[in-house]
C-alpha cells in the first residue's frame, strides 16, 4: 500500500505544480509543455484509480494530438507578451468567478453522495467483477447511454463541418494536382512531335 | 523487514532484471540494424558496404558508438538549453518503455497489460514531443521545418493506424496483447485483413520517419531536419530511438497480423510449457520481427522519397477512407457471419 500511496502524492504534486506552471509561466510553448505534463500525471492517477482505459485514452487523445496541435499553433506564433500581461488585472475578476464555480461544481458532485446516498448509488455505476474497464465502459456507453453517445457525435461532426465551412475559402487561378486525371492518360492523350534541330516547334 | 524484503525489494530486483534481459539485446539489436541497413542497402545497390573494421566489418557499429560518444557535445548559443538536452532523452526512453508490454511468448512478458495495444499506440503516439521539441528547441530554421513537417506528418498516420488497431480488436475482442496473439492461432491476421496489414506497415514506416516519407529530416532539403543542430551523443540518441523505433514497429507489425510467436501452420516439436517450446516460439518470433524490418530497410533502398503534399494527400484522402470503410465492413462481415469473438 505504501508504494500506491507514495505514487499518488507524486501523481498529485507534480500535476498541482506543473498545472500552476502552465497558467505562470512567461513562455507560452514551456505552458503546453507543462500542460502535457499535467495531462500525463492525471493519466498515471488514472492508473492508479484502476481505469487504464481512460488513462491510455487520456494519452492518446490529449497528450498524443491535441497537446500536438496546440504545440504546433503555439510555435508557429509569435506573441507579445507584455501585452498579454496587460489584461491580467481586468480579466482577473471574471476569472475569479469561474474558477470558483467550478470548485462549487465539484464539490458539489463530489459530497452528492453524502448529502443524499439514493442520489449517490445512481450517480455512480460500479465495475462489474470480472469485467475489464474497457469491457464495463462499452457496455454503459453503447447500451446505457447509446442515444447520448450518438448525439455527442453529432455535435462533434457539425462543430467539424462548421470548423471546414468559416475557414475554407475557394481560390480561383490555383493549379492543382489531379492525380485521377494524370491516371487516366494513356497514349492517346499526347501527341508526339518530330522535332526537327534548331527549329523548335 | 523480512516482509519488506519479500514484498518490495525482491519484486523491484526481478523486474531490474527483467527490464535488462530486454534493453540490453535490444540495444544490440539497434547497434546491428544500422549494420543491417548498410549491408541491405549495398547489397541492393551492388556495392559492399562496412568491410574493414571487423570481420565482414562486424565492428562497425560498435566504432561508430565510440565515436559518437568521445565526440564533443555542441548546445548551439541560441538554443533552450534544457529542452534541447531532454529531446533526444524523450526520443530514446519512449523507444525503450514500449517493449514492456510486448510478448515474446506465453507469457513472457513484463507487463501483461489488458490494454496493452492502447499502450503501444499511446507511446508511438508520444514520440512525436521528441522530434517537435528538438526543432524548437535547437532555435534555427531546419530544424524548425523539420519539427513542423513531422508534427503534421506523425499526427495524420496515426488516425489511420488507430482505425487499423481497431478492425484487429473486432477480430480479437481484447486489447490484451498476448490475446491478439492467441487470436491468431488458426489463422494469421494478415490473410483474412491483408490490406490492413498493408495500410498498417505505410503507415508505420511513416511514423517512424522512414524513406519514402522521411521528409522530417530529408537532406537534400532540410540538412538532417530536427536534429540537425545535435552532435555526439545527443545525436546518437536521436539514431538509437529512430532504430529502436523501427523494431518496435516490426515487432507490432507481427503481433497484429503475423501471429506473434506462433509458429506457421501450428508447428509444434516440442511439448506445451517446456523450455523448448519458449524458445523455439521466441525464435519464430524474432523471425517474424526481422522479416519486417528488413522490409523497413528494402523500402528505403527501393523508393524515392515523397512530396509533402502527396504524403498529406495519402494519408487523409486514401488511408483515412479506406481504414474508416474497413472498420464497418469488417463488423458488419463478423456480425453477418456470427463471428464475434465475445457474445
Amino acid at each position: 500500500m505504501i508504494v500506491q500511496a507514495l505514487s499518488f502524492y507524486v501523481f498529485a504534486a507534480v500535476l498541482i505544480v506543473s498545472g500552476v506552471l502552465v497558467v505562470a509561466n512567461r513562455n507560452p510553448v514551456y505552458s503546453v509543455l507543462f500542460l502535457i505534463l499535467t495531462f500525463f500525471n492525471a493519466a498515471g492517477l488514472f492508473v492508479l484509480l484502476g481505469a487504464e482505459f481512460l488513462a491510455m485514452m487520456l494519452v492518446v487523445v490529449y497528450v498524443g494530438a491535441v497537446a500536438v496541435l496546440f504545440l504546433f499553433v503555439v510555435m508557429m506564433l509569435d506573441i507579445n507578451f507584455a501585452e498579454l500581461r496587460q489584461g491580467f488585472v481586468r480579466y482577473a475578476g471574471i476569472g475569479a468567478v469561474v474558477g470558483i464555480v467550478l470548485v462549487a461544481e465539484i464539490i458539489f458532485v463530489v459530497s452528492s453522495g453524502a448529502m443524499s446516498p439514493a442520489a449517490g448509488a445512481l450517480g455512480g455505476s460500479p465495475m462489474p467483477a470480472g469485467v475489464t474497464n474497457t469491457e464495463a465502459l462499452g457496455n454503459i456507453l453503447y447500451t446505457d447511454y447509446f442515444y447520448l453517445f450518438q448525439a455527442a457525435g453529432v455535435v462533434l461532426l457539425i462543430a467539424m463541418i462548421g470548423a471546414i465551412v468559416l475557414t475554407h475559402r475557394e481560390r480561383e487561378g490555383v493549379r492543382r494536382q489531379r492525380i485521377a486525371a494524370q491516371l487516366a492518360r494513356d497514349r492517346r492523350s499526347v501527341e508526339i512531335k518530330k522535332v526537327p534541330t534548331g527549329t523548335g516547334i | 523487514m523480512v516482509d519488506f524484503w519479500s514484498s518490495y525489494a525482491w519484486p523491484t530486483v526481478i523486474i531490474l532484471i527483467q527490464i535488462l534481459a530486454i534493453v540490453l539485446p535490444l540495444l544490440l539489436a539497434v547497434a546491428y540494424l544500422t549494420y543491417a541497413e548498410r549491408k541491405v542497402m549495398a547489397a541492393m545497390q551492388m556495392r559492399r558496404g562496412p568491410n574493414v573494421v571487423g570481420w565482414w566489418g562486424l565492428l562497425q557499429p560498435i566504432a561508430d558508438g565510440l565515436k559518437l560518444m568521445f565526440k564533443e557535445t555542441i548546445i548551439p548559443s541560441g538554443a533552450s538549453r534544457i529542452p534541447f538536452l531532454v529531446a533526444p532523452m524523450i526520443t530514446f526512453t519512449l523507444s525503450l518503455i514500449a517493449w514492456a508490454a510486448i510478448p515474446f511468448g506465453e507469457g513472457i512478458v513484463i507487463a501483461d497489460l489488458n490494454v496493452g495495444i492502447l499502450y503501444l499506440f499511446a507511446i508511438s503516439s508520444l514520440g512525436v514531443y521528441g522530434v517537435v521539441v528538438a526543432g524548437w528547441a535547437s532555435n534555427s530554421k531546419y530544424p524548425f521545418l523539420g519539427a513542423l513537417r513531422s508534427a503534421a506528418q506523425m499526427v495524420s498516420y496515426e488516425v489511420s493506424i488507430g482505425f487499423v488497431l481497431v478492425t484487429v480488436l473486432l477480430c480479437v475482442g481484447s486489447l490484451n496483447l498476448s490475446d491478439v496473439v492467441r487470436a491468431q492461432q488458426s489463422i494469421w491476421f494478415v490473410v483474412p485483413l491483408l490490406p490492413m496489414a498493408v495500410i498498417f506497415f505505410i503507415s508505420a514506416l511513416a511514423e517512424t520517419n522512414r524513406p519514402p516519407f522521411d521528409l522530417p529530416e530529408a537532406e537534400s532539403e532540410l540538412v538532417a531536419g530536427y536534429f540537425s543542430e545535435y552532435s555526439a551523443m545527443t545525436f546518437a540518441l536521436f539514431f538509437l530511438g529512430e532504430y529502436a523505433n523501427i523494431w518496435l514497429m516490426s515487432a507490432m507489425t507481427s503481433l497484429l497480423f503475423l501471429g506473434g510467436w506462433l509458429p506457421i501452420f501450428g508447428w509444434e516439436p516440442f511439448a506445451d510449457g517446456s523450455v523448448g517450446q519458449i524458445i523455439w516460439h521466441g525464435l519464430w518470433f524474432a523471425a517474424k520481427i526481422g522479416f519486417v524490418a528488413f522490409c523497413f530497410l528494402w523500402v528505403r533502398a527501393t523508393f524515392p522519397r515523397y512530396r509533402y503534399d502527396q504524403l498529406m494527400r495519402l494519408g487523409w484522402k486514401v488511408f483515412l477512407p479506406v481504414s474508416l470503410a474497413a472498420v464497418v465492413v469488417t463488423s458488419g462481415v463478423l456480425v453477418f457471419f456470427d463471428l464475434l469473438p465475445n457474445k
